[in-house]
């Protein structure tokens, strides 16, 4: 092994420059980063699947991250903070884990071959985690923007109208096929990383934790793309009275008696 | 044995010789009968014997124990002695291990690699100084916890064949990576209680992206190591002990 770079690190050290605990630093805040943001992503998609419960479900969901339960009123700006938050997450994460990323057009020839000579699951998986990591640079951004800007705008019909008559179906589309592998890939990587779930036997709670990757994957998908379908027929059918809040059942029958 | 007749295997190697200006590289397919327990190792054997004696690879010990004839066995590292042809469809590609210099043919320098490495990591017991010194051949050896003894040869069961090397996705891209036999090792020495190293001085080893951080957890090292070492649960020991040392 020729090791040509390590020289800066050699003289530092005799002269008494201790090594840096930086690249220790960074690779645990991308796990750690990682882990939250795919944690919250698992939250976020039960909330947002509340929609499948019905309209009035998923607006008494959208009051409650508003606060409306805890303060009485509905405060829209906690929702920005969350996203504000989220996008912080966001920006480290990616700004850490692009260090991984191939980085000449010869590291990817490289990989791309290796990956073709190889046909290993593991090996390839890494490659769609960049693709769908690159990917949510610009689709993930661009919805938290609206998110932090709109937090007013989440409802029944809010939602729905944002994604059909203000064109999100698509961007939400992609943007889900990209989080879901993304996230279980990376939590299965970080087990594997950090040794989490070795236990006695690491080759075969390897195996057993590929499976649950792909079961997680599954099942995320299919409550993401059931619940992006309810959005754009309620979107479709409210096409119409664009723009028109939700209001729940129950003060409809409020106001009838 | 059976009288049958076996398949007939047609094997494609990647035969090129960098030392040879002229020579282009080539695949050439060369078709023999398969006895029974042929492995790739006896099957290359006869081709050198019977059709081409020019074909270069590596071989010593023929029971995976030497490491040298570690190739790329249909695109995936592995040890030609132990493959058997059995296993494998008639149609076997070969083609020498990428990452590491290349002799001719199939054979690779693994050993220059391996010795770089070996160097830059520091893989042998580091005593301190003073015991050093008043190291006496009349002083009793200190007992060792039979357990932790195993473990330690357990890791200590790497032959550098490189196959780990090959098959990481990470040294493919990034050549300075030290891969999955240099972090087994310094796993092998941070366990062993006569290596008087601290967490720190590991850390000035494979405290960087070129070690224990540049690794990306592909498993292609864990999934093509011949001798079944535990790579997966070492790396991510030695990534904790990195990761959670605290300067003093």
């Amino acid at each position: 092994m020729e090791v040509v770079q390590t020289r800066v690190d050699e003289v530092e050290s005799k002269f008494g420059v201790k090594k840096s605990r930086t690249p220790a630093k960074l690779d645990y805040l991308q796990s750690a980063t990682g882990l939250m943001l795919a944690l919250f992503m698992w939250a976020h998609m039960i909330l947002v699947s509340s929609i499948l419960f019905g309209k009035d479900t998923m607006y008494e969901v959208s009051k409650l991250m508003e606060g409306k339960p805890f303060f009485g009123e509905s405060y829209p700006i906690l929702v920005t903070f969350t996203a504000i938050l989220l996008a912080t997450i966001f920006i480290t994460h990616a700004a850490i884990a692009i260090r991984k990323f191939p980085g000449s057009f010869k590291q990817y020839t490289l990989y791309r071959a290796h990956m073709k000579r190889m046909k290993h699951s593991d090996t390839n998986l890494w490659f769609y985690q960049i693709f769908t990591g690159f990917v949510m640079f610009f689709l993930g951004s661009i919805h938290l923007f609206i998110i932090m800007t709109n937090s007013a705008d989440i409802g029944p019909y809010a939602s729905s109208d944002r994604i059909v008559s203000e064109w999100m179906a698509p961007l939400y589309l992609l943007l889900l096929l990209a989080v879901e592998f993304h996230g279980s890939i990376g939590l299965y990587r970080l087990s594997i990383k950090w040794g989490w779930f070795d236990g006695k036997d690491p080759k075969a709670n390897r195996k057993k934790l590929k499976k649950f990757k792909w079961a997680i994957t599954a099942f995320f998908m299919t409550l993401g793309l059931l619940s992006l379908a309810a959005y754009i027929k309620i979107g479709l059918e409210h096409k119409a009275n664009y723009g028109e809040k939700y209001i729940p059942t129950s003060e409809i029958q409020g106001v009838i008696k | 044995m059976s009288n049958e007749k076996g398949r007939i295997l047609k094997i494609s190697v990647l035969k090129y010789n960098p030392q040879v200006k002229e020579d282009k590289p080539k695949i050439v397919t060369y078709e023999l009968e398969e006895a029974p327990g042929m492995t790739l190792f006896i099957a290359l054997n006869e081709i050198r014997q019977h059709q081409d004696n020019s074909l270069k690879f590596d071989f010593v010990c023929r029971a995976g124990i030497c490491g040298s004839c570690s190739m790329l066995i249909n695109g995936k590292p592995g040890l030609a002695c132990r493959a058997l042809t059995s296993k494998m469809d008639a149609d076997i590609t070969l083609a020498p291990l990428p990452v590491f210099e290349l002799i001719g043919d199939l054979s690779v320098f693994t050993g220059k690699w391996m010795s770089g490495m070996n160097d830059r990591l520091e893989t042998w017991i580091h005593e301190k100084e003073e015991e050093e010194k008043a190291c006496s051949c009349d002083t009793i050896e200190e007992t060792m916890d039979p357990d932790l003894s195993d473990e330690i040869y357990e890791l200590d069961r790497c032959i550098e064949c490189g196959c780990c090397v090959a098959g990481c996705g990470t040294i493919v891209m990034r050549e300075n990576f030290v891969g999955a036999v240099g972090l087994n090792k310094i796993a092998r020495y941070a366990i062993d209680p006569r290596d008087k190293r601290e967490d720190a001085d590991y850390y000035d080893l494979i405290g960087d992206e070129d070690g224990i951080f540049g690794c990306m957890s592909l498993m292609g090292c864990e999934d093509v190591c011949p001798k079944d070492l535990p790579l997966q649960s070492k790396i991510a020991y030695m990534r904790r002990k990195m990761v959670a040392m605290k300067d003093k």
